[in-house]
């Protein structure tokens, strides 16, 4: 599903996130990427949707080289993939319903498939009830779910999520990673960056641990 | 083609909800004022050519007789004139005719009806091979010195002038309509600058979960292409309301000459030309801006 062979990133200014990380993670497989802050974790996490492009080494998502892709395939990449962001990146000037119908807008579904979808996503992360409401009135661990709500609209086959746990309270926090585990579950591959290792450690999944940009644990599936 | 289909029809729904907004009425309104002067100064060339049609624009020469010519000294100048090598034509024109036709003027019948006796005399209308002005002078020169001849008049002098003038006219206002294009593009690329600044968080979450660049841009676009037709619309409104408040006054200054003459609205031809070139520009300006705003 997702295989990094020797991947390094160096920023323009010179900085280096990453070098040498190679991992593979396999088809319904669920992931987790921690470290401290800056040890590489958002670098790792953008290189598979080609927000960010790798400086050596490949990044392969199904098969397809990320890395090489032309800049007018990475938005078709992009479908399928469910993205959470660290700061979510919700609009505020859209109802809860419109933030999640954005994927489906420049999907293939008609309308009615595409509410439908809207409204099931809603379900699933618990959220069905509040479509009029606007993000802002939301709690934290409320726009967290709308996030993945959107990530999931459009059913991709790996969720990748950027500390979508944080500044959550704990049963937040938990009621979070309980959404992703279920997706999990139904054969979603996810793969999610944290830098809390606590929660990390009570799911007893596969941890990824990069230290200073490089991989220091969790390579190959324990 | 279907989901193609469907994505364009949303992208132009949005551009119409955006165009409805204030902002948006008001760039339109600013559009038109912007092209109601060249739609509006063309509107009125076209009038002035209209008129200056029924006049003849061909360098005519009127060769008039002394009133007291006879017959052979008529028919000895018609001769004279058939003879001369740079004359193409010579039509003579009796005075009876002559007043015939200025009976049948508009306006000045009544003043005709009036006089005793007929005043005008015998004249031949020449035309000349050459009709450059140097030729027609000497022509003119020459058939003056003819016995029997009173007085030759270039007629159409003063359409030629009248033409010169609606010229200059004419390149004034392609210079104007040009200088205004430009401005309508500016003001396209400024509210779409504005409208992908208002909406930079939205292109960017798009760009983040799939939508591809033509998705983001095809909105704005259709901002731009319907702000030109809208503001192309509100030209030929400013347009149609001038030549409505101007025709008020027309008709009392025709009236006085016993005309009919009114101001005309343009042509639908040019009506939707001036729309359409509007809306052009319109996208151009859109096309500019998103170029420069959104790579």
């Amino acid at each position: 599903m997702v295989s990094f062979s020797a991947v390094a990133k160096r920023y323009p200014g010179g900085e280096e996130a990453l070098r040498e990380v190679s991992f593979s993670i396999a088809a319904g497989e669920l992931a987790f990427v921690t470290g401290r802050s800056g040890a590489g974790k958002s670098t790792l996490l953008k290189l598979i949707p080609a927000i960010e492009r790798p400086s050596a080494g490949s990044v392969l998502v199904n098969g397809q080289n990320v890395g090489a892709l032309k800049r007018t395939a990475i938005p078709y990449l992009r479908r399928n993939l469910g993205l959470v962001f660290q700061d979510q990146k919700l609009l505020y000037d859209r109802s809860v319903y419109e933030n999640v119908m954005l994927p489906l807008a420049f999907s293939d579904h008609g309308p009615r498939e595409a509410a439908r979808r809207a409204r099931a996503a809603l379900d699933k992360v618990g959220l069905l009830g509040r479509e009029k409401a606007n993000p802002i009135q939301l709690s934290g661990g409320e726009q967290q779910r709308l996030a993945i709500a959107r990530a999931v609209v459009n059913r991709p086959s790996l969720l990748v999520a950027d500390e979508p746990t944080a500044n959550l309270d704990a049963e937040s926090a938990a009621r979070i990673l309980e959404i992703f585990v279920a997706f999990n579950q139904v054969g979603v591959t996810v793969l999610i960056a944290t830098h809390d290792q606590s929660l990390v450690e009570r799911y007893g999944e596969r941890v990824l641990r990069l230290a200073d940009g490089r991989l220091a644990s969790g390579a190959t599936p324990a | 083609m279907i989901a193609w289909l469907r994505q364009h029809r949303r992208a132009l729904a949005g551009a119409i909800a955006r165009l409805a907004k204030a902002s948006g009425l008001a760039s339109a309104i600013v559009i038109g004022v912007a092209l109601s002067l060249p739609a509006g100064g063309y509107a009125l060339l076209e009038n002035l050519r209209g008129l200056a049609g029924r006049l003849t624009l061909e360098p005519r020469l009127s060769v008039f007789l002394r009133p007291e010519a006879k017959r052979a000294e008529t028919e000895a100048l018609g001769a004279a004139l058939r003879a001369d090598a740079r004359i193409a034509a010579a039509r003579f024109v009796p005075r009876e005719e002559a007043l015939r036709e200025l009976k049948a003027t508009e306006g000045i019948a009544e003043v005709v009806a009036a006089l005793e006796r007929n005043p005008l005399p015998d004249a031949f209308v020449v035309s000349a091979k050459d009709q450059g002005a140097a030729a027609l002078d000497a022509l003119a020169a020459d058939l003056r010195r003819l016995p029997a001849v009173v007085h030759v008049q270039a007629d159409a002098d003063w359409a030629r002038r009248l033409a010169a003038l609606a010229g200059i006219a004419r390149l004034a206002l392609a210079f104007l309509a040009a200088l205004l294009g430009f401005a309508l593009i500016a003001v396209t690329f400024n509210t779409i600058r504005l409208q992908i600044l208002t909406r930079r968080e939205e292109i960017e979450v798009s760009r983040l979960i799939g939508a591809t660049d033509a998705f983001i841009r095809r909105p704005f676009y259709y901002l731009g292409l319907l702000q030109g037709l809208a503001g192309g619309g509100v030209a030929l409104a400013i347009v149609a309301t001038g030549l409505a408040l101007l025709n008020g006054e027309v008709r009392v200054l025709a009236e006085s000459y016993g005309s009919a003459f009114r101001l005309a609205f343009l042509g639908p031809v040019d009506a939707v030309a001036v729309v359409l070139l509007s809306g052009l520009l319109g996208w151009l300006g859109a096309f500019l801006s998103v170029s420069r705003h959104l790579r």
